[in-house]
Parts: structure tokens; C-alpha cells; sequence
């Protein structure tokens, strides 16, 4: 393997065997009929199937042992089950719950840690409600605020604003919020009691995911349930990286099943006597969609093996989200056109993927936002 | 073999061995002999170019850094793969010459030591290494390009003889060239096209044998047509079976896209990789500013970034057998066409960056690089339609990997 600036690409044993695991699991227990059956309903998931995941262990995997359920592996070694999921279209809190799970690996107390990680390891659901109305994919622009109650009881404060985008919310046991308190970005761990009546469920591009947003007007916590006010930036700017990797894992996955799923299509429907696949006009494309993916998979996969070095890290990870993106925009929107009629309707699962790239974009940062970043961080 | 297969004394002298190589490299970087250099084993235009390169890979061999990990006993090193690796990526970080002699190293040579007899191997092999012998390709012809199955010059067979006419084009290096690997048809009566077609190791400096050099669209020279007129080869120069062209030619083509391993080493084709052209984007100025600056042509620049290193990466993921159970050819066949259009499409892109200046060409004072993008540019063409043109591949990649229907 050569040495290369902007990250090496490179296996480990437990990746090898969870991309081995998570592939047929997958595959397994979300054939499309299934995906579509849970994108009907009001959860989004499966709890059977959630359960199964956490005997699988897998909400423990980038947690340290120290904390019960905890793996010891790190981010990359997630980064097999999401492609896989993605692939599958497997719906689950899983990238929500894995997500918060940094958070409170980084601003977490030591009390927080030991209270919150051995549960989150026994499915208990986690997300993160830092996204707000303006749009803006940079975190530490917020609007919610948090003061402290005068009268209050040590260091209890109140909340005000609203949150938006907040995955998974409409399952979730515990959110962590942030705010401006004192004038510095907070964040706020709150139980499902406290803001079960304050969420609105919001109306996707992209129905296998569920999001709402969230009206603090009114919640008051009290200081155990503040995280560490000097490790917010760290901790926010590190979740922002982790789920521009997990996001690139999910389109990636996504562009490899949206390509098999047009290949399937051109070997068997017919047209003036013969299979459209043999037409160069619709076969050269395809080929140029399955290239786009194998460089996008090499990209994550080097993003996953380089995420803790140095530098190139960051680098990595936004050079996979923006070819994985790319990929699975293009190979979904030929995947609808190369199915003609029957690609304008809803029972086509191409439209499923293309407005899946459509939510990556806005949630996550589009490959312009991305190629920026990259520009203040190659040049 | 892989590095990570080898014992620890193998590993430590394979260390020592990458040492040596780089420090050699190093000391051998600077060329500037005061004309322009070929970028790859196709561009050798001229006589000075050609022995200047010639007397390099020459050095190289002698040096034990060429065919390290070809068999002592015909002229190789013995050692692992990884050592000529080793060295191969030293070349290439040093941004020393090509290597002049590509088909006998990367294409012939592995064929002979694969399938050829003990006699071929003998005489050919150390005489590839050392490029005293150069080789030369004897595949497509005028009215067959990549319909290569179709071609159609005539071997016939008479006595210890075979009598070839007809005429092959684009034959690289063919007015330098001692050899020629030869694709050619003994049997017009066979059941189909390909069945009809043998596989030659041919002389070239033979009577009946003439090469008229072709002038590319750069002006320049590299490649012949090659013309056979009742020219006499020796019958012993038939590898494997009459009929059995067809398979040893694909076999060829599998050497040459890197889809079967057996190379000597050391690179044939200079790279452009990301660094050049972003320091080209430092340099080059639109309108009083550097190109950098420019928020649009930044963002291409990234793509193109995006894009050299997903190939890097893509060669190493080819060793990484978990990540290539879903399409296992996938990346092997794939690549001639992903780095053959990047390399078309990068020095198009740099050469946006010229401003005014792009409108000279080699040879004009003004020429930024002396023209070298522009020049790229048109000689990348050379890839994307030789070996196999870009449309082809995509069949192939279509029919072969994603298993679409041929018709």
C-alpha cells in the first residue's frame, strides 16, 4: 500500500468481519417489501429489528470497554453496518443513537458517561437536536437559548426556541440539545418526559426517515443534565465530521443497490426486440454510475481507515461525502429515467434513492459545501 | 506476493532493498539532456529521445532495479514482487524517465515466462531487461482497430516457415523495434472469427517487413504502420497452437491493463498527479490573480483532486480481497478506463488555467511548461482509444462485470 497525503486505505479483522455480518443481515431483514411496509407507519423502524441490532452489539462498537456493552473499536469499524443499511435501506435509529453516542464520549462528565453509555449500548435511543430553521450546516450557529432560573435551584435553567430536523425524535429516550447559554453554545441531555409534548413531526423528501422539530419554549432542566460547557465546540465540530462519514457510508451503500436495482431492470425489460441493456446508450451510463461507485467505496473506506489520523482525517472524509453523494444523485436520477414509464411512478423504488441523495444533501452538506471545506483545508 | 506475506529476514532486506532504491533514485533524478523528454512509451519520436531512454532503462536493469522479481537464471533479480514494487514506486516518486522497452516488459516478458518454452526465455528475456532487444505490438490493423478479432493479415504456413502478408498500424516504437508480438490469421476457413487467428514472437529486421512512421495529431512521431510482404518468420515463433491467437491476445491485453500480474516493473507512462496541477493553479494567473483564488475553477480543481486520489486508492483496494467479493473484476477492469479519461480530462482542465497563454503550443516562448498541457492533452487521445477506446471498455466493464446483455 503507498503512502498517500490525503489518507491510506486498510482493513481490520472486526471490519472485515462486521461488513461480512452486516451484509447478509441486512440484506436479510429489509427486503424492499419491508422497507416499504415501515415507511408507511408512523415509528419508522422495526423494534424487532432494533432489538436484533442491539444483541448484534453494534450501538456498543466505537464505545470503550470501560462502559458496559462498550466494543472498543473505533468510528471506522461503524462504517461497514451503515454502508450496509444503506444498501438495504434499512431504517433504524442506529446512525441517530451512534451520533449522540460521540457526544457524550466528548462532552460528557464521567457521571454522564457511566448514567447514559451502558444504556444507549441496550438500545435505549439517543439523537441530537442541533439543527435550526435558518438551514445552516454549521452547528455553532444557534439560536435556542437557555437562561438560568433566578430563584432556581443550583444552576437549573429554562429553554426557549425550536430545533428542527431532530432525527428520530418521535422514538427517541433521550435528545441532546444545543443552545446559547451565557453566550456560549451549550449542550443539554433531555429525557423523553420533558420534550415528548413539544415535538411536530415534520414531512420528509426522503419517507424511510423520520425527523421532527422541537419547541423548547418552556422545558427547564436542571445542571446534571448539562454537558461539559468547554468541550461543546470540540465535541460539535467532531459530530459534524463522524456524520459526514456516516452519511457518506449510507450513500454509498445506497448507489451500489440503486445501480444492481437498474441492472436488474435492463436485463430483463424489452424494447424493439431486445433487452435494453444491450443498448449502448443506456449501458455506457450504467458503467460510468458503477466506476463513480467503486472510487466512491474506495474514498469511504479510506475515510474510515484514515478518521483518527491527523490532518488527513477530515480531508478524507469530505472527499468520500463528495463522491458518494455525487454517486448515488447520478445513479439514481439515470436509475429513474432508464426505467421510463414505469420510473415516474411510486412503486419504482428509483425515486426511493434519489430522494434519499436529495435529504443527504440538505441534511448533511451538498458536495459544493464539502469542496469549500476541502479548499480551506487542501490549499 | 504481498509484502505482508513475507518472513522477517525478507522483510528486513526488503527494507533495506526500498533504502537503496530510493537513495539510487534520488541520485539519478536530474535529467535534462536538452530536449523534451517522451511522458510515456508511446511519444518516442526521435533518435536522441530513443537512446537517451534506452541507455537509461539500461542503467536501471543494471542497477537490480528493473525485473527484480523476474528468475535469476534468464537475467531477473529472484526476489519477491514487493521488491520490484518498491523500487517501481521509487521511479515513480522521483519522477525519473520512463521505461523505454513497455511491451517487452509489461506485456511480452510475462508472457514468455508464463507460457513460452525454455529456449524463448533464454533468448529474450535478459535482452528485454536490458533493452537490447525492443519490442513492439503487431495487433490492430488499418480496418481493424477494436474489432481487434477481425484482423486479417495472413500467416501461411510452409514448411519451418510462415509467410505473412497484410499490415498492422500503430505499432509503437515499430522503427526501433527487433520483435514483434504478432496477431495473425492461419486459418480462413475456421468456424468463427477468433478461431482463426495464431500468436507470433516475430522477427522485424527481415525482408518483407517495412515501417513507415505515422505523424500524430501533435506533429509528432511514436507510432508506425508496419507492412509485411511475403516476409519469412521462423514457424518456432508460434506460441501455443495455431487457433489459439484469439486467447493469448487476451491474455496480452490482461498484462497490459494490470488485470494479470508477471511485469517487469518500473513505470512506463508519467502520471500527472493532483500536486501538479494545483501548483500549476498557484502559478497560473486569470486576470492579475492566481487561478486558486478563482471560487469556480477552485472547485473544479478539488473534483479533479477528489478524483486522482479515489484511483490511488482504488489500486490499493484491489488487494483488499473483502472489499471486491461483490463484482471481484470489477477494479481490475475498470481501471485503463477510469485513469485514461482522468488524464484526458486533467490536462484539458489545466490547460483552462493558461488564460491568453493557452493559445501557444510546444516550441513558442510564451508556451507556459513549454506547451507540456496542451501536449499532454492531445497525447492523452493515445490512451483512451488505443488498447482498447474508452467505448469498448465501458462494453466490457457492462458485459463482463455488470453482466448486461452484449445484444
Amino acid at each position: 500500500m503507498e503512502q498517500h497525503p490525503f489518507g491510506q486505505i486498510g482493513l481490520t479483522h472486526e471490519q472485515v468481519d462486521l461488513l461480512e455480518v452486516a451484509t447478509n443481515f441486512c440484506r436479510d431483514k429489509s427486503p424492499m417489501e419491508k422497507v416499504r411496509q415501515i415507511m408507511e407507519g408512523d415509528q419508522g423502524f422495526d423494534q424487532d429489528i432494533w432489538r436484533e441490532i442491539v444483541a448484534l452489539g453494534w450501538l456498543g462498537i466505537a464505545i470503550p470497554e470501560s462502559y458496559e456493552g462498550g466494543a472498543g473499536l473505533g468510528i471506522g469499524e461503524i462504517v461497514p453496518v451503515i454502508e450496509q443499511m444503506g444498501r438495504a435501506m434499512m431504517a433504524t435509529p442506529f446512525i441517530s443513537t451512534s451520533l449522540a453516542a460521540q457526544i457524550l464520549l466528548i462532552a460528557g462528565s464521567q457521571a454522564q458517561k457511566q448514567k447514559y453509555l451502558p444504556p444507549l449500548c441496550e438500545g435505549k435511543i439517543f439523537s441530537c437536536a442541533f439543527m435550526e430553521a435558518e438551514g445552516a450546516w454549521d452547528l455553532s450557529n444557534i439560536k435556542a437559548g437557555a437562561i438560568a432560573n433566578k430563584n432556581g435551584d443550583g444552576g437549573s435553567v429554562s429553554l426557549s426556541g425550536k430545533k428542527t430536523l431532530v432525527s428520530d425524535a418521535n422514538s427517541a429516550d433521550y435528545l441532546i440539545v444545543s443552545v446559547m447559554c451565557d453566550q456560549r453554545p451549550s449542550l443539554l441531555l433531555l429525557s423523553r418526559e420533558q420534550f415528548k409534548d413539544r415535538l411536530t413531526r415534520e414531512t420528509l423528501i426522503d419517507e424511510t426517515k423520520r425527523s421532527c422539530s422541537l419547541n423548547l419554549d418552556g422545558i427547564e432542566c436542571n445542571k446534571e443534565q448539562i454537558l461539559d460547557t468547554d468541550k461543546v465546540a470540540a465535541a460539535l465540530s467532531h459530530y459534524s465530521i463522524v456524520a459526514t462519514l456516516f452519511s457518506a457510508a449510507e450513500c454509498c451503500g445506497g448507489a451500489k443497490s440503486v445501480i444492481d436495482y437498474t441492472l436488474d431492470y435492463l436485463k430483463t425489460r424489452k424494447q424493439f426486440g431486445k433487452l435494453i441493456g444491450s443498448y449502448q446508450a443506456l449501458k455506457h451510463p450504467t458503467v460510468d454510475a458503477y466506476v463513480s461507485y467503486e472510487q466512491s467505496r474506495s474514498l469511504l473506506y479510506s475515510a474510515a481507515h484514515s478518521f483518527n489520523d491527523q490532518g488527513s482525517g477530515e480531508i478524507a472524509t469530505r472527499m468520500a461525502m463528495v463522491q458518494c453523494h455525487k454517486t448515488l444523485t447520478c445513479a439514481s436520477d439515470r436509475a429513474i429515467q432508464f426505467h421510463g414509464g414505469f420510473g415516474f411512478t411510486y412503486d419504482c423504488d428509483a425515486q426511493l434513492y434519489r430522494r434519499r441523495a436529495i435529504w443527504h444533501g440538505a441534511v448533511y452538506g451538498d458536495g459544493a459545501y464539502h469542496k469549500s471545506k476541502l479548499g480551506e483545508l487542501l490549499f | 506476493m504481498e509484502s505482508s506475506d513475507l518472513s522477517e529476514s525478507d522483510k528486513k532486506a526488503l527494507d533495506e532493498f526500498s533504502k537503496d532504491a530510493d537513495a539510487w533514485f534520488a541520485d539519478h533524478s536530474e535529467h535534462d539532456p536538452g530536449f523534451m523528454l517522451p511522458l510515456t512509451f508511446m511519444e518516442v519520436g526521435d533518435d536522441r529521445q530513443f537512446d537517451y531512454l534506452r541507455d537509461w532503462q539500461r542503467k536501471v536493469y543494471e542497477a537490480g532495479f528493473l525485473g527484480a522479481a523476474w528468475p535469476s537464471d534468464y537475467g531477473g533479480g529472484g526476489l519477491p514482487q514487493a521488491f520490484q514494487n518498491a523500487a517501481t514506486k521509487a521511479m515513480r516518486k522521483h519522477k525519473t524517465p520512463i521505461m523505454l522497452n513497455a511491451i517487452g516488459l509489461n506485456w511480452t516478458g510475462p508472457l514468455i515466462l508464463d507460457i513460452g518454452d525454455e529456449a524463448s526465455k533464454s533468448k529474450y528475456i535478459k535482452n528485454i531487461l536490458s533493452a537490447e532487444d525492443i519490442w513492439c505490438q503487431g495487433f490492430s490493423e488499418p480496418e481493424n482497430g477494436s474489432d481487434l478479432g477481425n484482423a486479417q493479415l495472413k500467416a501461411e504456413r510452409e514448411g519451418d516457415e510462415y509467410i505473412l502478408n497484410g499490415s498492422k498500424i500503430w505499432t509503437t516504437q515499430g522503427n526501433y523495434a527487433k520483435y514483434m508480438i504478432l496477431l495473425a490469421r492461419t486459418n480462413q476457413k475456421a468456424p468463427n472469427k477468433y478461431a482463426g487467428l495464431s500468436f507470433f514472437l516475430s522477427p522485424m529486421r527481415i525482408e518483407g517487413i517495412e515501417t513507415v512512421p505515422i505523424r500524430k495529431l501533435t506533429g509528432e512521431y511514436g507510432f508506425t504502420q508496419t507492412f509485411f510482404t511475403d516476409a519469412r518468420i521462423p514457424a518456432s515463433g508460434l506460441m501455443g497452437q495455431e487457433g489459439e491467437g484469439w486467447k493469448i491476445a487476451m491474455r496480452i491485453l490482461e498484462y497490459e491493463r494490470g488485470a494479470r500480474s508477471g511485469q517487469a516493473g518500473g513505470h512506463i507512462m508519467a502520471s500527472v498527479d493532483s500536486f501538479a496541477i494545483v501548483e500549476l493553479a498557484r502559478r497560473a494567473a486569470r486576470d492579475g490573480s492566481p487561478v486558486l483564488e478563482d471560487p469556480v475553477m477552485r472547485d473544479m480543481l478539488i473534483d479533479f483532486m477528489i478524483e486522482a486520489q479515489s484511483l490511488k486508492l482504488c489500486d490499493d483496494r484491489g488487494q483488499l480481497l473483502p472489499l471486491n467479493i461483490d463484482n471481484p473484476l470489477g477494479l481490475s477492469l475498470s481501471s485503463k478506463l477510469m485513469k485514461t479519461e482522468f488524464a484526458l480530462r486533467v490536462n484539458e482542465f489545466a490547460m483552462t488555467m493558461l488564460g491568453s497563454r493557452g493559445a501557444y503550443y510546444v516550441g513558442d516562448d510564451n508556451a507556459i511548461d513549454n506547451g507540456l498541457w496542451a501536449r499532454g492533452y492531445l497525447n492523452a487521445f493515445s490512451a483512451t482509444i488505443g488498447g482498447g477506446t474508452s467505448q469498448i471498455q465501458r462494453n466490457i466493464i457492462g458485459e463482463h462485470v455488470l453482466g448486461l446483455p452484449k445484444k
